[in-house]
């Protein structure tokens, strides 16, 4: 019988690296990256959206859930939540299934599915186009994609980094320099103004 | 298929097939057009020593939301005609036939406190709206908006045809409009100088610049 030579135990002269999607940065039961390269160069790449469930907490479709939902890590949520969601320190991403009617508190929030409830997010909030959100948000940075539905009230709420940094312009901040150009359907905008006060006020 | 072009200008007609706007450029979905009423509009609000809070009664757009919280005001946003088709919103007459019912609607649409703001951006929404809810809609929206508070509203002219295409409208500038065709939505009506005054009688005053391209543009004043 044959002897296996030394060099044929490193996996990088058998799965090149290969670019891999953005992803959050990996909680403690996360595999090592190692393995995270040779299984992506096996398997055909996912979409960014499930990209995320490998190393993030998740809650599929058909689960749902009534009542106060907390954590300390990263969140995928696709399915059906009724209460409140706090995620403070961390990111919620609510997949296309997710129907949500919670008052939301995390860090980061990406939405692709439907909440009925108000947003805060020290950080930031995406709206993708797929998206419904019928409640007010409040945030430091938006995000909305040409094709969102958005029903609520928008508080931009100040960062440290805007009190040093000056100002965009408006015209450059909606991709319009010169106040005539074009936007192209499906672009996405974002917003993050300077000073603002408290949040929203009720409805 | 008509084009974007050939629809943006059946929405102006009346201003002839060569009498392009000479603020006017057309983009592959959109087509920008010079909005005065819009750069009043803004002048208006600039002066503001609070923080502003507009509504935009006009289908999600994020340059709008985009452009406004840049000028840092809290922005709301709210599509009333979208909402005109929730089926949960009618009612059976007398006569069997199914009608928007202003009592349902309202109890879910434009629902907040007397005075909440500085400024309402209403675009064309009394051409499109039902009929039942155009009245109630302007007096809701007086109550909404405060004392000395705007709105800007667009109206068609005479000239339209009942084909008119909608239009969603993004601000790209400060007064520069673009507008990108929307949902189906059928021109119910035209209202004539008139017409527009009696519709907002109620407010303090009412401005009016006519464009080029024959297009009303009203600001309001409560």
């Amino acid at each position: 019988m044959w002897k296996a030579r030394p060099e044929d135990a490193k996996p990088a002269n058998v799965t090149p690296n290969v670019p891999q999607p953005v992803q959050p940065a990996p909680s403690p039961a996360a595999p090592t990256a190692t393995t995270q390269n040779v299984m992506s160069s096996r398997e055909p790449q996912k979409p960014a959206i499930h990209a995320e469930r490998t190393d993030v907490g998740h809650i599929g479709k058909s689960v749902v859930i009534k009542g106060e939902l907390t954590g300390n890590e990263d969140l995928y949520l696709d399915g059906e939540i009724e209460g409140n969601i706090n995620l403070r320190d961390h990111r919620l991403v609510i997949g296309p299934n997710g129907k949500i009617k919670a008052t939301i508190t995390a860090r980061n929030v990406v939405l692709h599915g439907r909440v009925e409830g108000n947003i805060t997010a020290t950080e930031r909030v995406e709206l993708k186009n797929s998206s419904t959100l019928v409640g007010d948000v409040s945030t430091q940075r938006i995000v909305i994609e040409d094709g969102a539905f958005f029903k609520g009230a928008i508080d931009i709420k100040e960062s440290q980094e805007s009190k040093v940094e000056p100002r965009k312009s408006m015209a450059s901040a909606a991709g319009a320099p010169g106040g005539t150009s074009s936007f192209s359907s499906g672009t996405s905008y974002s917003a993050s103004p300077g000073s603002q006060g408290s949040f929203l006020e009720p409805k | 298929m008509s084009s974007p072009e050939s629809n943006f200008r059946r929405w102006f007609r009346g201003s002839g097939e060569g009498a392009k706007p000479s603020a006017t450029a057309k983009t592959a979905s959109r087509t920008s057009r010079r909005c005065i009423g819009l750069g009043e509009f803004l002048r208006g609000l600039s002066g503001a020593q609070e923080r502003l809070s507009v509504l935009d009664l006009g289908p999600t757009s994020p340059a709008n939301i985009s452009f406004l919280t840049e000028m840092e005001a809290r922005v709301y946003n709210e599509d009333v005609l979208r909402a005109t088709r929730d089926p949960s919103y009618m009612a059976r007459q007398e006569d069997g036939t199914e009608q928007l019912d202003p009592q349902k609607f309202f109890a879910e649409n434009c629902n907040y406190a007397e005075g909440t703001f500085d400024a309402i951006l209403f675009w064309d929404l009394a051409d499109y709206l039902p009929e039942v809810l155009v009245k109630p809609l302007v007096e809701r929206i007086q109550a909404v908006l405060k004392p000395k508070g705007m709105l800007l509203a667009l109206f068609h002219t005479k000239d339209a045809g009942p084909e008119s295409p909608y239009y969603r409208y993004h601000i790209a500038g400060r007064d520069v409009l673009e507008l990108e065709q929307g949902p189906n939505f059928r021109l119910q009506r035209i209202f004539n100088n008139r017409h527009v005054e009696n519709l907002f009688k109620d407010f303090s005053s009412r401005k009016f610049f006519l464009g080029r391209d024959n297009i009303r543009e009203v600001i309001v004043v409560r």
